[in-house]
């Protein structure tokens, strides 16, 4: 049996009829295309809020103060005090797989300056917290460790609060804005950062040593949060570990207690938010799944119809030569050839549809090829498994009833 | 002495219908030797067509034993039996079976598709070569429905040439022609009989039959008779004697 000459047979017979071999591709390029651009669009979605989250902060680690017992009676996270600066000079002493580490404490109430007032929130932190938040300095500078030691009443705006207060025509750095009944002098204006993934403004904020919002604005000596960057992203579960450790030391909790803190990273909120865009992804796949499948019945439906329609030729084929086995190949390269070049075509297709709906959506397009290979491989397989059986169909015609049909 | 291309010895072939055995073809013995122009006659049902499906290796005898040039094709499986055909005979049918929306030289290079010893090249020289011996070189690019009924005939008859087969098997090859055409077609065969074709030619038009060298007529699964054809007729001289078509009243 020769494969050359069979294919040279199959794609002249596709040839024949090319209006009735395109009708058959259609069910498979729409099928492909839909799969492809589906899992292409929520591929999109999935990193368009990957990439929020992880414009929140590099390899980002928090520390919010857990539950706490206090003689039997569980405590809420919101009272609790369990973290301090010295939990932050240990870590800071100690860690190996942190790079950075900042305190926060905040609070919330109005900017005033002159007429105009903002609500907004303070954060009180180190120098360290722009970076670990990947916030960037428009203007100005950062306050200095002189400015944290003796509670500096400086501060940095973000944006929101500058056009509130401000407008576009002042220049914000240097005036001096109050913030619940302390002067504060701006000393830096922050970058636009936009939103984040959960649809918060990232410049409606404005940032103080932590000092300045712990004595002055809170009047509390334990801090309310820690924020931390792991030496890179892959290290973030032993940096965790770590601070769980150093904590727990620190915090002189007995093996079996629990911890009084509760310590989250970034890649934990990538990988909750990832998990909910995976289902609608799968989701949406599996639809574009069951079109393809609906595809590969047309191919079996259209080469049944030409096994019958063709009964003549087929005995023709075999008068001349053509054995069953050669017939089967025939068919078979026939519906092959019919998918792959719809998954040619869907693959396309799909992209495009993927490419306008990611513009239209403004989410980032992304190719994957995993899902062209394997769309690819499933066309092949479906056009070996739902040929096959048309295929055998018209092998197993008897050559002399064939050559008589009418 | 001349090679035998078909022997066939105490031939029969029954068929199963319901619980009734029919007994297409009986007790045959025949034989056709190179060079021979042999008509296969007889009634609808006496066995003739059935002769010609295991003549031509698409059916298998119930018993006795079929030669094609010295091969048993008792030893031979459904392959193998595609093979035979491929190499070893040509089928010409009454109703053409061109491929339809494929040119002349296309169709006549088919059985060369599944002859995996002949090149690309090869093939279009050969099928180019079988369209002259039929007097179509000219129309080697036409479709079917571009050709008349006979010019499609003369494409089937160059795609059986086109292997080079020990015989040419053909089945009522005139039945839908006119006289005019059936004349040239028969022309035609002469040409190639004369050429040293064998021709095994399945008709029950006697007329036809007196183009042939020898008759062999069957009846109820029997050879009845078989004769050598004394006045046999010669297409060209019939054809010159036809009346034109322009004396023709209407």
């Amino acid at each position: 049996m020769n494969y050359i000459n069979l294919t040279k047979i199959a794609i002249n017979a596709l040839k024949r009829n090319k209006f009735r071999a395109i009708l058959t591709m259609l069910g498979i390029i729409i099928g492909v295309g839909s799969v492809i651009g589906m899992l292409s669009i929520g591929e999109g979605s999935k990193k368009n809020i990957q990439d929020e989250i992880s414009s929140m902060g590099s390899n980002m680690i928090f520390v919010m103060p857990g539950s706490q017992r206090r003689g039997g009676v569980m405590m809420g996270n919101s009272d609790s005090k369990s973290l301090t600066m010295k939990d932050i000079e240990q870590l800071e002493k100690s860690s190996q797989y942190l790079s950075r580490i900042s305190p926060q404490v905040s609070s919330s109430g109005q900017a005033i300056k002159g007429n105009k007032n903002w609500p907004t929130s303070i954060y009180g932190v180190n120098t360290e917290y722009l970076e670990i938040r990947k916030y960037e300095l428009e203007d100005g500078r950062i306050f200095t460790d002189k400015e944290i030691s003796s509670l500096g009443k400086v501060c940095l705006v973000g944006k929101t609060v500058v056009e509130n207060i401000f407008g576009e025509s002042v220049d914000p750095v240097g005036q001096t804005i109050r913030f619940a009944g302390i002067p504060l002098k701006i000393i830096g204006v922050l970058k636009e950062k936009g939103q984040n993934g959960m649809g918060m403004d990232q410049d409606d904020l404005i940032i103080a040593p932590y000092t300045t919002v712990q004595r002055r604005i809170l009047a509390i000596t334990h801090i309310q949060a820690i924020y931390a960057s792991s030496i890179d992203e892959e290290s973030t579960d032993q940096a965790i570990e770590e601070i769980e450790t150093v904590l727990r030391s620190q915090h002189k909790l007995k093996e079996g207690t629990s911890d009084d803190f509760e310590v989250r990273s970034q890649a934990e909120m990538v990988q909750a938010f990832s998990s909910v865009s995976d289902m609608l992804t799968m989701l949406l796949g599996a639809i574009a799944g069951i079109s393809l499948l609906v595809g590969g019945i047309g191919i079996m439906n259209i080469m049944f119809v030409s096994v019958t329609e063709r009964t003549k030729e087929i005995g023709l084929r075999m008068s001349v030569g053509g054995s069953g086995t050669d017939i089967l190949m025939q068919f078979l390269i026939e519906a092959v050839i019919l998918s792959i070049f719809g998954g040619i075509i869907g693959i396309v297709f799909g992209l495009l549809i993927s490419a306008v709906a990611t513009n239209a959506l403004n989410l980032p397009f992304i190719v994957m090829q995993n899902a062209i290979i394997l769309s690819f491989l499933v066309c092949t397989a479906i056009g070996v498994f739902f040929g096959w059986y048309p295929a055998r169909k018209a092998a197993n015609l008897n050559p002399i009833d064939a050559i008589r049909h009418e | 002495m001349q090679k035998t291309i078909i022997e066939v010895k105490d031939l029969r072939k029954d068929y199963h219908v319901g619980e009734v055995t029919v007994h297409a073809l009986r007790k045959i013995n025949m034989q056709i030797q190179e060079g021979d122009f042999a008509a296969i006659m007889g009634t609808s049902g006496s066995g003739k067509s059935t002769m010609l499906n295991i003549l031509g290796c698409l059916d298998k005898p119930t018993d006795g034993t079929y030669l094609l040039d010295g091969v048993n094709m008792a030893d031979m499986n459904k392959n193998q039996l595609a093979q035979l055909r491929n190499s070893k005979l040509g089928f010409i049918f009454q109703s053409y079976n061109l491929l339809p929306r494929t040119t002349a030289l296309e169709n006549v290079e088919l059985p060369l598709y599944y002859n995996s010893k002949v090149k690309s090249k090869e093939r279009k020289e050969k099928a180019m070569y079988a369209l002259e011996q039929v007097g179509l070189a000219d129309r080697f690019h036409h479709m079917p429905n571009q050709l008349s009924g006979g010019q499609q005939q003369r494409v089937a008859i160059a795609r059986s040439l086109v292997n080079d087969p020990v015989v040419i098997l053909a089945d009522e090859a005139t039945g839908n022609l006119d006289t005019r055409t059936s004349y040239e077609i028969m022309e035609l065969f002469q040409k190639l009989n004369d050429e040293g074709k064998t021709i095994a030619f399945v008709t029950h038009e006697e007329d036809i039959a007196r183009f042939m060298k020898r008759n062999i007529v069957f009846r109820d699964g029997l050879i009845k008779t078989e004769m050598t054809v004394d006045k046999r007729h010669n297409a060209t001289q019939l054809i010159a004697e036809l009346p034109h078509e322009s004396d023709i009243d209407f």
